[in-house]
């Protein structure tokens, strides 16, 4: 590659068109809930671990779908799998079903 | 008992209130501007929340208007206030001399083309949602084996450079039902809806949005789509930021249906004209109080029903009509000579 002296920043722009959505559609087959997300963010409000580190079920159940899973799985490292957002979900998600269910389906 | 009530609309409202007023046993004169009898009614497929047949609902409502003097093409060419009674002169050369007016006008839809950014009129693959009922009431599906098709929310409501700054009430539900209704058509292809807020209110609303994620993986979006380009395959570019995520995002789209809005009657808005009737800021008439009388107008003996003082659903406007039926009959009886 030939050295120009200057960078171009990577677009942060979402393609539709091009997202990648097995996986995600994986992860629904076997945690069809994950579909009934509202994105109300009572699940990041509850979060213990969210107080300390960047922590949202909310947000990476989104990323997950527009295939950012790296972004994703970081949001979910934080997660001690305490529950509480399972019972504060209005959507009647097992949100701690499902986080385990993102581990199997994406984790490495 | 045979006061004469003039019904000016012939849509839901106007023939619920007759339905109801010719059962108390007054002389209805029922006036459309349009052929068919029906208003928009008459041009839905399947009705939202629970995908009940538009046409069979209209056939019970027209079944029981029978004795009601009906007359279609035909509108109002003048209209004055007498002391206990209003002189209508009408286009088909009747006059009618009525002890009580109901005007149901209902609405008219929002000319999409006015939002040019989205290329209604311009683009092949832009329709309303006006326009997908149409074909999904003749059977008649534009597209063949489509990849993705999206809903945009709110187009000419909430949107104060289209000259609305309300909510029309009736499209939220509306696109989610037509979504649902799409992805049974071409379960291949991705549906997205762009939205703002999603206003599902009613009885069963919120569960045919739950419907919508679960059983038909509708993608919702929350942002409103900012520009459609057609691309030189025909399909459409469209652009919105994905609010949620806080990124900008694009997608390509076979077809894009457009939530057109509600907007006050303009044959209503010109019977009004003539009796000096007024309208709130939004172009709806003003009830007598928005509370406790919107059948009311401020003029005595004159009365509404429907849409036409604001966006409504069909139970809405249904309930209005035998409400004012009801306030019609007390009105005379404590009003005027009983012929
Ligand atoms: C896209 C869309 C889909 C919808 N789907 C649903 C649904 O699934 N379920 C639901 O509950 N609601 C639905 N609605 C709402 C429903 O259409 C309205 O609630 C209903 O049509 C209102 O009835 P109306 O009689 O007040 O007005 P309209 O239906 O507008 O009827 C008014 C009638 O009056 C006539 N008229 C007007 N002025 C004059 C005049 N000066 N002289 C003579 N005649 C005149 C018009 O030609 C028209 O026939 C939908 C609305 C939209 C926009
Ligand atoms: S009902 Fe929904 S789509 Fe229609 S104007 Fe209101 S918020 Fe927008």
């Amino acid at each position: 590659m030939i050295d120009f002296g200057f960078t171009v920043s990577p677009s942060s722009r979402l393609d539709l068109d091009k997202m990648d959505r097995t996986s995600f559609n994986a992860l629904a087959k076997i945690e069809p809930d994950v579909l009934k997300c509202m994105a109300c963010g009572s699940c990041t409000a509850s979060c213990t671990a969210a107080q300390f580190e960047p922590t949202s079920l909310r947000q990476a159940i989104l990323l997950l779908q527009r295939a950012q899973v790296e972004q994703a799985l970081n949001l979910l490292k934080g997660c001690m799998l305490c529950g509480k957002c399972t019972m504060v979900c209005p959507r009647g998600i097992n949100t701690r079903h499902l986080i385990i269910s993102i581990q199997k389906i994406y984790g490495k | 008992m045979k006061n004469n009530i003039l019904v000016i609309g012939g849509g839901p409202a106007g023939l619920e209130a007759s339905a109801n007023l010719k059962r108390m046993g007054y002389n209805v004169i029922l006036i459309e501007k349009e052929s068919k009898l029906g208003g928009h009614l008459a041009k839905w497929d399947r009705l939202f929340p629970d995908g009940v047949s538009a046409r069979k609902t209209l056939e019970a409502l027209t079944d029981e208007i029978r004795g009601v003097n009906c007359f279609t093409e035909t509108q109002v060419q003048s209209l004055n206030i007498l002391d206990k009674s209003y002189n209508a002169i009408l286009s088909n050369g009747i006059t009618v001399l009525a002890d009580a007016v109901l005007l149901s006008s209902g609405f008219d839809l929002f000319k999409a083309e006015k939002k040019e950014e989205y290329g209604y009129g311009i683009y092949e693959g832009v329709i309303t949602n006006a326009d997908l009922e149409k074909a999904f009431r003749e059977k008649k599906m534009p597209l063949n084996e489509p990849r993705a098709i999206g809903f945009v929310h709110c187009v000419g409501s909430r949107d104060e450079k289209a000259g609305n700054p309300a909510c029309s009430k009736v499209c939220c539900a509306t696109a989610v039902k037509q979504a649902c209704e799409i992805k049974e058509v071409y379960p291949n292809a991705d549906v997205y809806c762009f939205y703002m807020d999603l206003r599902m209110f009613g009885r069963h609303y919120e569960d045919l949005y739950l419907k919508a994620q679960k059983e038909f993986g509708i993608r919702f979006i929350r942002g409103r789509v900012s520009e459609v380009a057609e691309m030189a395959d025909g399909r459409l570019q469209v652009k919105a930021e994905d609010t949620l995520s806080s990124k900008p995002i694009r997608v390509t789209l076979d077809m894009l249906v457009l939530m057109a809005g509600m907007r006050p009657s303009e044959a209503g808005r010109s019977v009004g004209r003539q009796i000096n009737l007024t309208t709130e800021d939004d172009g709806f008439f003003s009830s007598e109080d928005n509370l406790l009388a919107i059948q009311k107008s401020k003029l005595p003996g004159f009365f509404y029903a429907g849409a036409c003082t604001g966006p409504k659903t069909l139970p809405d406007t249904l309930h209005e009509a035998r409400s004012a039926a009801l306030e019609i009959d007390r009105y005379i009886k404590e009003n005027t000579r009983e012929k």
